[in-house]
């Protein structure tokens, strides 16, 4: 089942320079996976060497932080959007 | 390398500064981004700063808020192109933090010092590199008609 995944202007060079990414998948870790399996560069700027999530990568199943669905878990159907989103922060 | 934008949405951003003052304004910059040297302002977007527990020295945009705007601005065709924010009391350079704190290679980081309510200085930043070795370069900001 495709899912769409939109890629943020950090990371469409390593995503073909696409703005977005089709990917087959029934959650949304598994998405995850085919995203970088597709696009191997990617994988060090949306994962640390331990596997998991960069601190600061943050993902969103349509308008819902995946950290507060079932993570990798969550289930993901055709119609949704999976969007990478690397945090905006700073400060003196 | 230039961030073009014109005067009147850099009048906009800096006025947020002073709105803000003594806290940290921040939003993002939209536009075209033909590519990380070559970026256009068309839309400056106010953001809240979600760091209330230090808002005079910290700011973060909410994820959420970030969808919204690129959402919207995919629609008209367009991009995140950069992101701003006010240093109150404090020079318009960025900080170690604005650094570790910055993962949008290629996107403009601009910065406002504001003192007494008044906004000073903005210069601009542009990200480069990868997470491991990412450093900021100045970038000149081109006021256009």
């Amino acid at each position: 089942m495709p899912i769409k995944v939109l890629i943020p202007t950090p990371l469409r060079p390593y995503a073909g320079k696409q703005s977005s990414v089709e990917v087959n998948a029934q959650t949304v870790g598994e998405a995850l996976n085919n995203l970088v399996t597709q696009h191997p560069d990617l994988r060090k700027h949306l994962f640390a060497e331990d596997g998991k999530l960069r601190s600061f990568v943050n993902i969103y199943l349509n308008d819902e932080d995946i950290r507060y669905l079932a993570k990798d878990a969550t289930l993901a159907k055709e119609t949704d959007t999976i969007t990478i989103v690397p945090s905006v922060a700073g400060g003196v | 390398m230039a961030l073009r934008i014109q005067k009147g949405l850099l009048d906009q951003l800096r006025e947020h500064g002073e709105q803000t003052y003594p806290h940290e304004c921040c939003g993002v910059l939209v536009g075209d981004f033909e590519d990380a040297d070559n970026k256009t302002v068309k839309s400056v977007v106010a953001c809240g700063n979600t760091r209330t527990d230090s808002p005079q020295n910290r700011y973060h945009i909410s994820p959420a808020e970030l969808i919204r705007i690129q959402r919207e601005a995919a629609l008209a065709g367009q991009d995140i192109v950069g992101f701003y924010h006010s240093h109150p009391d404090w020079p318009a350079k960025w900080s170690s933090t604005d650094l570790d704190e910055a993962h949008w290679t290629g996107c403009s980081y601009v910065i406002t010092s504001v003192e007494n309510e008044k906004a000073v200085l903005t210069n601009s930043f542009l990200l480069q590199g990868e997470e491991q070795d990412k450093h900021f370069e100045d970038e000149l900001i081109e006021v256009v008609e």
